[in-house]
Parts: structure tokens; sequence; C-alpha cells
């Protein structure tokens, strides 16, 4: 392919600053903007709210509560548990209580903090243990189980268990939340959103309104990033302002502040777990138990279908005869978690990395050594049934040790830290697999809508959202390559539910597969006329031998003088269609979540990376040396968009596992509610020493073009970091056992260092008497 | 009839009377829909709303990248505005297709400011085009999708593309090399003459009292509030403040008559940049000669709004503290230290500011100035209690001075989540002068540990005279721990604060004198 169509499809608006966002698009002359009026409280009941002095504010236009919603005041994904605005009980501080409209936001924002209520308190829990034990549980215990873990110990040499507590995580989108809503005629709303999923706010904005959902166009031409916030937890911002434009009949804007997004929208869940791992002597896994409390916060939004990814992914790329993993969602009074990249894949995979690590510890050995010793191979059985083929866990691993070489890395290691006393260096090396495929089978459907014009260009829509992850590029991509023509001729539309009914949202990884295969389908139907067309026109044998190249039509391989132009004006006055919808639906997946067994997903992607970490001992700092990585891509459509998603995955794992610490105070309060509070990777922490290989090709029979998923896998890379920065300190302290929670902050880091001091030491003395 | 604020926009002329606190990123966006200039934190952690300020130095224009988030549209009165669309040709440009080529954008959000920013190192004659330069410009940029390997890889081909056209001409101006490489539109060529002229046009139609524009010296507390008397408001409901309605700061501790004082506005903006746009404001960065380093009778002399990133670059300044460089890489971005002053950064008086942990150490002193009346405060003496300062109504600080610290060993300590652009949750500095084995003078500073920025006077006076052994580093650091009271927040419990505390001082002596502390003697019987 020419590199030119090589790059991310909207790159030459993106540094130009002439990419749109929702409230970049030219404003409408009376444009009113609204500001959401949050809880000030986790846990209570409403027992007064006063609107009034907010109403007289200036420029305030409307103060809207839940009685002027002329709907349906329920909704979610999963359980219908939530309310848009709260009638009674507030549940988490920044649930949303009231919305303010006026003539700018910042009059919006200022009037809110004249409302007043008086709540009535109730207990604040905010521990998943504490939940869990109190039976507030979103819904029962889930457990995947195989062989028979009980019987098993006893046939372990090492047997370790332990317990973790894993942090959550903000997305940290760019972009915060935003909707515009513009009223139409016959009571219809039209509503511009930063969705990952427009059809969930059709159907949530319909159903507030009163109205059916053909009465409610979603319209989304791009996110300012995405991953996984904006999947579910958009809906509530884009029927709030279609609530108050529909009440107004004026357009109405809302936008997040920064403040506003990190206080009210939920994060990747925080989990607590104990493990215990047994192993016989020669490093294999005999059997693994894990049990995990998920912090789902106060609703049930995504964290049932989240819960799940973190039992399928439990074992991650190991092959375990006995396991048995148990998860509960338990209800808290925090913001409701929600779907993050991962997807309750990185803490499933977390724990057992941890159990490995301790089980490392006991046995004396390097975690590389267990690791390797228990890689998946075809023909094994995950604990949920579906049989492991195509695997690539060997090959990602070995390859890794032979390109960037492991063994150099370690003695060079070894050699440092006899060196030097405060700055250790550790090094780990993290195997993914990760299951491509939503695990609610019925949401792997795709939908594309290719229009040929009369002048060769082609407009395609799909179901696919644009969240920088490069769907629109792949999809362009997709139709070019397919039709034989330039890429520039493409041009990719924004998702619309007018024209793309009933879509998944943009998530699980699979959104090329979902929509580039429609909109393959609904080339080759257009293709399929066109060759009829061209046959008969060129006197062909048949039309199977006619193609397209470089926008040549070509017979049996041979030129024919005829070009793409010609093609589509011959195929237009032969009356064939120059319009196609394509449909797809992931052949072969299915699951039985009463027997917790099946084949939930199409196929699996696999990799290994290498962190090596210096940690300064004395300060508690680190730097990360150099992450090298060895990932299975299939047949990539854009290398430079699967790079990207590579790279850019890889940093949002580390920051997870690293300086991203979400914090509340048992009142529920988000401690690090701002980007001055809560940190996120920047371009000093990513290592400059950094190197993505890509296995040899092949090709993948699910993916479009023979292409393999990309977006969520590499993420979970970034849980080696936490074992390298562990390996690391282990060298200044070989006599202690460390910490397994995280994030692995500075300060996780130098108190973990001073475990077993009782009292940091302040004199000479204290020191030459070794009381620390 | 009082003029507005008038800047150059990009290539235009621009005059508006909206409200001189309000924010420039909410002028841009909301007055002029610019909107390739993005709201990300309205923080200055993020750097998607990035633009550069130029300036006339001299013949030449001195560009800046900043926040546009935490500027004050007052600042930008006789100066040019660059935007992304400011950068903009008919094709891209080298920064561009740079970006575009090793797949810098993905969801595009941060991509403006990143480019913008770009254009600001290209424009900085003391910066080159290697890969630290690159992240030098991106230090104040965060970017969710790409992991920032793509940004990096633009080096190596601006530097082969652009490396050998960075000179500057006769007046010490890339402008005419670079839109020559057609990576600056050509009316950048123009710029300098413009604002020269816009200058003179505005010195002749705006009074001296009533704008806080004003290029005349004098003491800030006669300014009155830069907000215009007439016209109608750029921005629907923001309610201009007229002269003379100056409202009082919350804890009274600023000048009440004259408004709101805004020096660099990087903290004050965070903390309190919902209600600024209503309030009078005196805009300070219109003031050069709060600028300014000089060496009078054996002393530093900083003027007070000297910003960070000026004093890091002084010559006088590293070549007395030679690492201070290293020093700044631990504190703030380039775009925000091109704003934060060292006048704002002392009367903010958060316990943890980083400048001010290092002036304590240089055992600085502040002038205070109301109505030609001076005093000379020990920065050491200057905090009561927390955010409780000795200021007086209608006090400005004006200056800084410290000793000349030549010959005295200088470390700053920073421990923070993220270790650039952070808030720490301890720093600490330290300045010791000594005669052979023998400590002649010893100033320390711990910020994180106090309600105030704490100057360790105990632990400072029981180091003169010692020798510089482990028993005193020791004795040094008992004291401090009981000189400090930590409180846990969410920059890090009380208990990790205090350890802290003491591995920075452990660190101020590895570091300041490596041939007699080794960082294992600390530790001697850890492992016993």
């Amino acid at each position: 392919m020419k590199a030119d169509n090589a790059k991310h499809i909207d790159s030459h608006l993106h540094v130009r600053g002439e990419s749109q966002y929702v409230d970049d698009a030219p404003p409408p002359a009376d444009l009113l903007h609204a500001a959401v009026f949050g809880s000030p409280r986790a846990h209570g009941i409403i027992t007064r709210l006063a609107t009034e002095a907010a109403r007289a504010a200036p420029g305030v236009v409307a103060v809207l509560t839940a009685k002027d919603i002329p709907g349906v005041n329920r909704f979610g994904p999963i359980f219908e548990d939530e309310q848009l605005l709260v009638e009674r009980e507030v549940c988490f501080i920044g649930h949303p209580i009231a919305l303010v409209v006026a003539r700018t936001a910042h009059q919006a924002r200022l009037a809110r903090e004249l409302i007043e209520v008086e709540i009535d308190e109730l207990p604040v829990v905010v521990d998943p243990r504490q939940a869990f034990a109190a039976g507030d549980l979103i819904h029962p215990p889930r457990t995947m189980a195989a062989g028979d873990v009980a019987g098993a110990w006893s046939d372990c040499d090492v047997v370790v268990d332990g317990r973790c507590e894993i942090g959550g995580q903000e997305h940290l989108y760019l972009e915060t939340q935003r909707a515009r809503a513009v009223p139409r005629e016959d009571g219809a709303m039209q509503v511009f959103s930063s969705t990952q999923g427009p059809a969930a706010v059709q159907h949530v904005t319909a159903a507030v309104l009163g109205l059916p959902m053909h009465k409610v166009e979603v319209d989304v031409k791009r996110l300012g990033g995405g991953f996984g916030g904006k999947e579910d937890q958009a809906t509530h911002w884009a029927a709030m302002a279609a609530l108050a434009a529909a009440h107004l009949q004026t357009p109405v804007e809302l936008v997040l502040n920064r403040l506003d997004d990190i206080r009210m929208t939920g994060k990747r869940h925080p989990y607590s777990a104990d493990f215990r791992i047994g192993l016989t002597a020669d490093c294999k896994i005999r059997a693994y138990e894990a049990t995990f409390y998920q912090n789902s916060g106060a609703f049930a939004d995504l964290s049932p279908p989240v819960l799940a990814r973190t039992l399928f992914h439990g074992t991650n790329a190991y092959h375990i005869p006995n396991v048995r993993l148990t998860a509960t969602p338990c209800r808290t009074n925090l913001q409701p978690h929600t779907a993050f990249r991962g997807f309750g894949g990185p803490q499933g995979m977390y724990v057992i990395e941890a159990a490995i690590a301790k089980a490392a510890d006991a046995m004396g050995v390097e975690a590389a050594a267990i690791q390797r010793a228990n890689l998946l191979r075809d023909g094994d059985v995950f604990h949920y049934g579906q049989v492991v083929q195509r695997c690539r866990a060997e090959r990602t691993w070995d390859e890794l040790v032979a390109a960037f070489d492991i063994d150099g890395i370690r003695q060079r290691a070894a050699e440092f830290n006899r060196g030097n006393f405060a700055l250790k260096k550790g090094y780990a090396l993290m195997p993914v697999c990760f299951g491509i495929s939503f695990t609610k089978s019925h949401l792997n459907q795709g939908n594309a809508l290719v229009h040929v014009y009369t002048d060769g260009s082609v407009g395609v829509t799909t179901g696919g959202i644009e969240m920088g992850q490069g769907i629109s590029s792949n999809v362009a991509s997709v139709v070019a390559r397919t039709f034989g023509i330039s890429r520039q001729r493409v041009r990719v539309e924004s998702t619309n539910t007018t024209r793309i009914a009933n879509m998944s949202p943009s998530a699980a990884s699979a959104t090329t597969d979902l929509n580039g295969n429609a909109a393959l389908i609904a080339v080759e139907t257009i293709l399929d006329g066109m060759r009829e067309v061209a046959a008969a026109e060129l006197a062909a044998p048949a039309p199977h031998t006619v193609t397209v190249a470089d926008e040549q039509v070509r017979v049996a391989g041979k030129p024919a003088g005829m070009s793409w132009i010609d093609l589509v004006g011959l195929t237009h006055r032969a009356r064939k269609r120059l319009s196609a919808h394509g449909y797809y639906a992931t052949p072969g997946i299915h699951y039985d979540e009463e027997r917790e067994h099946g084949h939930p997903f199409a196929y699996h992607v696999y990799g290994t990376a290498v962190f090596e970490v210096t940690v300064d001992c004395l300060r508690g700092t680190y730097a990360v040396d150099q992450v090298k990585i060895v990932h299975d891509l299939g047949r990539t459509i854009n290398p430079t968009v699967d790079r990207g998603q590579v790279e850019g995955g890889l940093a949002q794992g580390m920051g997870w596992m690293t300086m991203e610490d979400l914090q509340w105070d048992a009142e529920g309060r988000c401690l690090s509610h701002a980007l001055s509070t809560y940190k996120a990777p920047d371009v000093y922490f990513m290592p400059d020493d950094m190197a993505v290989k890509f296995l040899q090709p092949e090709d993948n029979p699910h993916g479009p073009l023979g292409a393999k998923a990309v977006g969520e896998p590499p993420l979970m890379y970034g849980i080696g970091v936490y074992f390298a920065l562990r390996n690391a300190m282990k060298a200044f302290r070989p006599d202690i056992d460390l910490t397994l929670d995280t994030p692995m902050t500075p300060e996780r880091l130098l108190l973990a260092l001073h475990r077993s001091t009782a009292r940091i030491p302040t004199t000479h003395a204290e020191c030459r008497d070794g009381s620390w | 009839m009082p003029a507005g604020i008038r800047f150059i926009l990009n290539d235009r002329e621009v005059e508006t009377d909206a409200p001189a606190g309000l924010l420039v990123l909410d002028y841009l966006r909301d007055c002029e829909r610019l909107a390739g200039t993005k709201e990300g934190c309205k923080e200055g952690d993020c750097g998607a709303c990035a633009i550069l300020i130029g300036e006339l130095a001299g013949e030449a224009v001195r560009y800046q990248p900043v926040t546009s988030c935490l500027v004050p549209l007052a600042e930008v009165h006789g100066r040019h505005v660059v935007t992304i669309e400011g950068c903009n040709q008919a094709g891209l440009n080298p920064v561009q297709e740079a970006v575009v080529e090793f797949g810098g954008t993905q969801c595009g959000f941060c991509t403006p400011g990143i480019v913008v920013s770009l254009h600001g190192l290209l424009l900085d004659n003391a910066k080159g085009l290697s890969l630290d330069d690159v992240k030098y410009a991106l230090s104040g940029h965060l970017c969710r999708c790409t992991g920032y390997r793509s940004l990096k890889d633009c080096a190596a081909t601006l530097e082969r593309d652009l490396g050998s056209r960075l000179q500057a001409n006769g007046s010490g101006s890339r402008v005419p090399a670079l839109t020559a490489a057609g990576a600056l539109p050509e009316y950048f060529t123009a710029i300098p003459e413009r604002l020269r002229a816009l200058r003179a046009s505005s010195q002749a139609t705006r009074p001296e009292a009533g704008t806080a524009a004003s290029s005349r010296p004098g003491p800030a507390a006669a300014a009155a509030p830069a907000a215009p008397t007439s016209g109608s408001p750029a921005v629907a409901g923001l309610r201009r403040v007229a002269s003379g309605d100056g409202l009082a700061d919350g804890d009274g501790s600023r000048p009440p008559a004259s408004g709101l004082h805004i020096a660099g506005g990087t903290d004050l903006y965070v903390q309190q940049g919902e209600t600024i746009p209503e309030r009078a404001v005196v805009v300070l960065g219109q003031r050069p000669d709060l600028k300014g380093i000089r060496r009078a009778d054996g002393e530093y002399r900083v003027g007070a709004l000297t910003t960070f990133e000026e004093f890091g670059a002084h010559p006088a300044v590293i070549a007395a503290i030679p690492r201070i460089g290293a020093f700044n890489h631990l504190i703030a971005s380039w775009q925000i230290r091109n704003r934060a002053t060292l006048a704002g950064n002392i009367v903010n008086a958060s316990p943890i500011g980083d400048f001010t942990a290092l002036l304590l150490a240089l055992d600085a002193r502040i002038m205070l100035e109301q109505g030609g009346t001076q005093r000379s405060v020990p920065l050491q003496e200057f905090y009561r209690g927390y955010k409780q300062i000795d200021l007086r109504p209608g006090e400005l600080l004006t200056e800084v001075a410290f000793a000349d610290p030549t010959g005295a060993r200088v470390n700053f300590e920073k421990v923070s989540k993220r270790t650039c652009l952070d808030i720490a949750s301890v720093n600490s500095a330290c300045s010791i002068r000594c005669t052979g084995d023998t400590i002649d003078e010893a100033h320390l500073s711990l910020g994180g540990v106090a309600p105030i920025p704490l100057y360790l006077r105990e632990t400072s006076r029981a180091l003169r005279g010692r020798t510089l052994d482990l028993e005193t580093a020791w004795a040094a650091i008992h004291i401090s721990q009981q000189e400090i009271a930590p409180i846990s927040d969410v920059r890090g419990s009380a208990e990790y604060k205090r350890l802290l505390a003491r591995q920075l001082l452990i660190a101020h002596f590895v570091t300041l004198f490596p041939d007699r502390f080794a960082a294992e003697a600390f530790y001697a019987g850890e492992r016993a």
C-alpha cells in the first residue's frame, strides 16, 4: 500500500486543529448551556431541594429536576437501576440531582452553587469487602472452574497465598464528556454526542423523553478519546442535554469540565482479591484459586460483564489444570464504575501474575521460569471450555527472548545491582492472552452502509466510532483495497443512528472486526453488480474474472482499458446498485452462562513484553529504562495505526500500575479529582528505548483482510512494569515480604522498602543499632 | 474613551472590551470561535490549550508557549497571540507533516497544542531539535493515546529538515529562516513592526490610570483594575468590573483597593479560576520593571515577576547554581515555567512551593513596596501560618534578593507521583558552605511537611560550625524531624512524608558531598 494510505485518516485535520468535536461545530445562535448539580454526599435521602435561587441567577433559563422528565427516569445497560436525575436517594458524591440551563456555561456553573439540598445521611460504604460482608451485591457471586482445585493442593510442592488491593483508573480522555442536543420538527431530537455507544444514547434519550427511538437521531463524528469511559457513561450527559433541549425547545449543550467529569463518572474498577497458587518443583502450576471483590460503585452499569472478563482472563496466558475463580460485584457509594480498555481482564491478569511472583519468591526462582513453563499451547482448554487454537503464547515469548537479549538484560541488572547500593535495576516479562469478541455474544454484530457516487467517490458509514483508535482509517482502507481504488476516494462519514441502527458500542477491541467485515460485505455486494456489468461490456468469460486494481478494471488480470470512473458510470447506467448495506455477525461463538462453559471468543491475541527499570531506593522514585514487545497482530491493515494502539495501550497500562492513583476518603469523596492530583504518563515517563516487533504476519480468518484486533490487549503488558519494579525492590531488600498492592506509587514503594521498620530511625545510634 | 485590550491574534489585530481577568482560552473559543485551542483540564496540566505569546524583545519578538487556560486576557495586551490556526498554511508545514508521518496523533484532541508548542521550540533561539529538545517542548502536554514514541520520533526528521535552518538573523530572530523553510506563515515577518505600531498607538490612546496594561513603572497598588469602563461585554453574562470596584481577596491578605493581583496566575487560576473573570484584577505581567536579574553588592537581585524559566536560563544564575536546569526539570513544565513567577510562588504561600523551597535555602529576602515605601523581609519570616503571609494591604512584592551562592553547594530535591509536572509530596532544598571539614553556613528547607514552606531553622543553625561527617548528618536529620509536622493528604500519608523528609536530607548529603557520604553509610546496621 502507498505510504499515504497508512496514516490516520483524520491526522491532517488533527495537526491543523480543524477536526471538529461536539462543541467545536459552529453553535446555533440560540444555544444554551447546561451544568449538572451533583450530590454533595455519598449516600442519603433528599429531604429538601431548593432551586429558586439558582433559577433567579444571572443568565439562567431553567433548572430541571427529576419531575421535569416526561418519559422514564430509569436506565442502565445491564440492569435498569439508575435514574437520570435522582428523585430520592443519592448514592455517590456527584450523583446528578438537577440540571441548570443558562446562556453561558460559566453562568450555569455559578448558578448551580446556589442550589440547596438537604440530605438525611445514610451509611457510606467505599470498601468492596465491607459491601460483600453486608450482602450488598450487584448480583450474586459468579464462579468459573475447571479440574479439581481442592484435590490438587496435595499434589503441589509449593503452595502460597496472598491478598492484593488493586487500584482503579481514571480514563482521562482528553476531551471530557459532552453533548449538544437540537430539537427538530415533529417532536424529534437530534443529539451530537461524544459517545462510544450511539445506540445506547438513542435508546435512553428516547425513553427519557418518552419518544420512539426513530425520533431520536444520534450523530457522532469523533471522540477526543474514550477508552471505555464513553461506552455507557456518555449516555447520561447526552440524555440530559436532550431533556433540557426538549423542555426549552432550544438547542442545549452540556460539557462537563474536568472536575465534574472525574467526580461524576465511573472508572476502571478497583478490586480486592485473595489468591492461592500451588506448583510442583518443576515450576508447573497445578492449582490456582482466586476470589475477586469488585468495587462496582453505586449502580450496575457495565460491572457484570466487566466481572465476567476478570474470570475469563484470570489465568492470563497460562494453562492451569485445576482452577477455581470466583468474583462478586460489590455495591459501594462510589461512582458507578464502568468499561475501561481491558474491561476487567487487567485485574484478573494482575492477580495471577502476583501469585506467580509470590510463588517465585517462595521457590527461589525467577518468575519468568514459572511463566514460561506454563504458557498455553494449542489443544489446551481454557477453564471456560474453549479449546486453545492458533496459540502464539510461546512463540511471542521465545521471539522476545531472542530478539531483545533478555539474557543480557538479566546479566546487566545483576552486575549493576552488585555495584550500586541505592540504585537497583529490575526487569520482568509479561505475556498476555486476550480473548476477542464481546462476551455478551449477541453484541457481536456489525453494520455498514457503502455508497459509490457517480463521480467515483465513496462514502462509508459504519456503526463504529472513531475515538482515535483508527476505525475510520481501517474501514477506509478495507473499502479502498477491496474496491481496488485509492483511499483518497473514500470518506468515512459520521456514525449516525439514522444510517446504522442498533449498533453495538465501539468496544471490546472488536470495532474493526465487526464494522470492517460489514463494510467488506457491502463492498462485495456492490462489486458483484459491477463485475457483471463489466463482464458484459468487456466480453469477459465470467464476472469473477473481472477485478479492479489501482483504479483500473482488469479481466483475467490484464488491464481492460476501463477506469474506475468508467466502471461506476457503466454500473449506474445499467441500473445496478451503487449502494449496499453490509451486515456481519461473528460466526461460531456461543456461551452458556449457567454452565460457565462455551466458546465465547472468536480468537485470542497473544504477545509478550519485557520491562527494565531502575529504582532509586533512597528517594523511592523510579525510571523505566526500556520496554520491548513482541505482539501478534495478524495481517495489519494500517501498521502506523496498529503500532499506535500497542504503544498507547502500553502507556495506559504502565500508568495504571504506577502513578495513576485514584483515592477516595471514607466519606466517598474522590480526592484525586483533578489533573493536578491525578497523574498519567507524560513524555518523560515513557522510555525512549521502546520497541514493538510484530510477529510474521499470518491471516486471521476472523478479521477483515486477515487483521487481528489490537485495542485492548497491549494495555495488559503494562502489568509487567509493576513486577520489574518489585524485582528491583527485592534487590534492595531481599529480606522482606514485599507488597502486592497497586499502584506502585513512589509512596507505596518507599514505605514498602521500610516495611519492617517499627519507627523510622532518625539518629545515628538508632541506625547503628540496626533498629530498622 | 478608554480603549480595550489590543493585541495581534494570529495575523489580525483585535481590540476587545472583554474582562481583563477572562482566560485567554475562553476568549479564543467563545469570543473568537477559534476552536483549535482545546480545554482539557483548565489547570495547566494537559497542554491542550497551548498557545504562543510573542513579546517585543529588542528588534525581534520573543515567543513562548504557555497554557492559555491560566493566562488572563490583559496579559496579551500589546502582544502577539499565536494559536494553531495561526500556524496553519495552505498545506501541512514540516512540524505537522512529521506528526502525521509518525502517527503522533490519534484522537487528535491534544494535537493542536502539541503542534503549537513545537512551533514554540522552533522559535526559541536557545533550543535545537534534538530528542531532548522535543521532550522539553512536550513537557507540558498530556497525550492519552500515543505513548509519545511517535511524537518523539518527530525529532530526528525535524532536525534533519529544519535543524540547519534555525539560524537567527541579526536582530536575533529565527522567523525569516523559518518562513523561508515553510515552517511558519509569512505574516510572522511583519509582526515586530506591527507590535511596535500597536504599542505606539496604545500609548497614545490609553490613559495611564485605569489600565492594567500600563507600561509605566510604579507601585501596583496605584494601578486600577484593567477592565474597560464602556462598551458591551464580549462574553455574555460576564459582569465587567468598573474601575475602583475592587473586590477584596477572600483571605484579605492582598490589597483590596485595586483588585486581585495576578502575576503568572498558574496557581491562582487553578484555585479561583471560576470567579476571577468577574473580579477586578491587576495583571502584573505588563510591568517590565518587575523583571530581570542583576548583581549588586554581592547579592543577586531578582525582579519579582521573573519567571522560573527566565531564572533557570539566566547565565548569572547558571554560573552560581550550575544544576538549576536539573532542578527546573522537576518543577512544572516549560509551558508553566514560562508563566510562573518567583513572586507568585512566594505570595501564593503553598507549603509545597518549589521555588519557595529553593529560595528559602538561598536565605533570600524579599522587597515589599507600597506607595514608594520599601521594606525588606527575610523570606523565612514571611510565613505566619497556612496561607498567612506578612504582606500588608496595598503592598507589592517587587524583588527577591539573596547572597551570591557561588562557593556554596546547592541542592534541590523533590519527590512526586510523577517526576515531571507534578506537585511535590515533599520537596527540600539545601545550601551548605564549608571551609575544609567545617560547615560555615547551612540553610535547609522542607516543603509539604508543615502548614508553611518550612525553613528548617533549628536544623540549619545546628549545622553551623559542625564537622561535615555522618554524625552531623544524622544530627541534622534528627533535629529536622522535630521541626516538621506533616499531615496526610492526597499527596501522601503523614508517615510517608516523614520518611521522605529523612530520605531527602540524606539525599542532600549524598548529592552535595559524594566524596564524604555514601548512601549505604546511612543504612549501616539495617541488615544486621
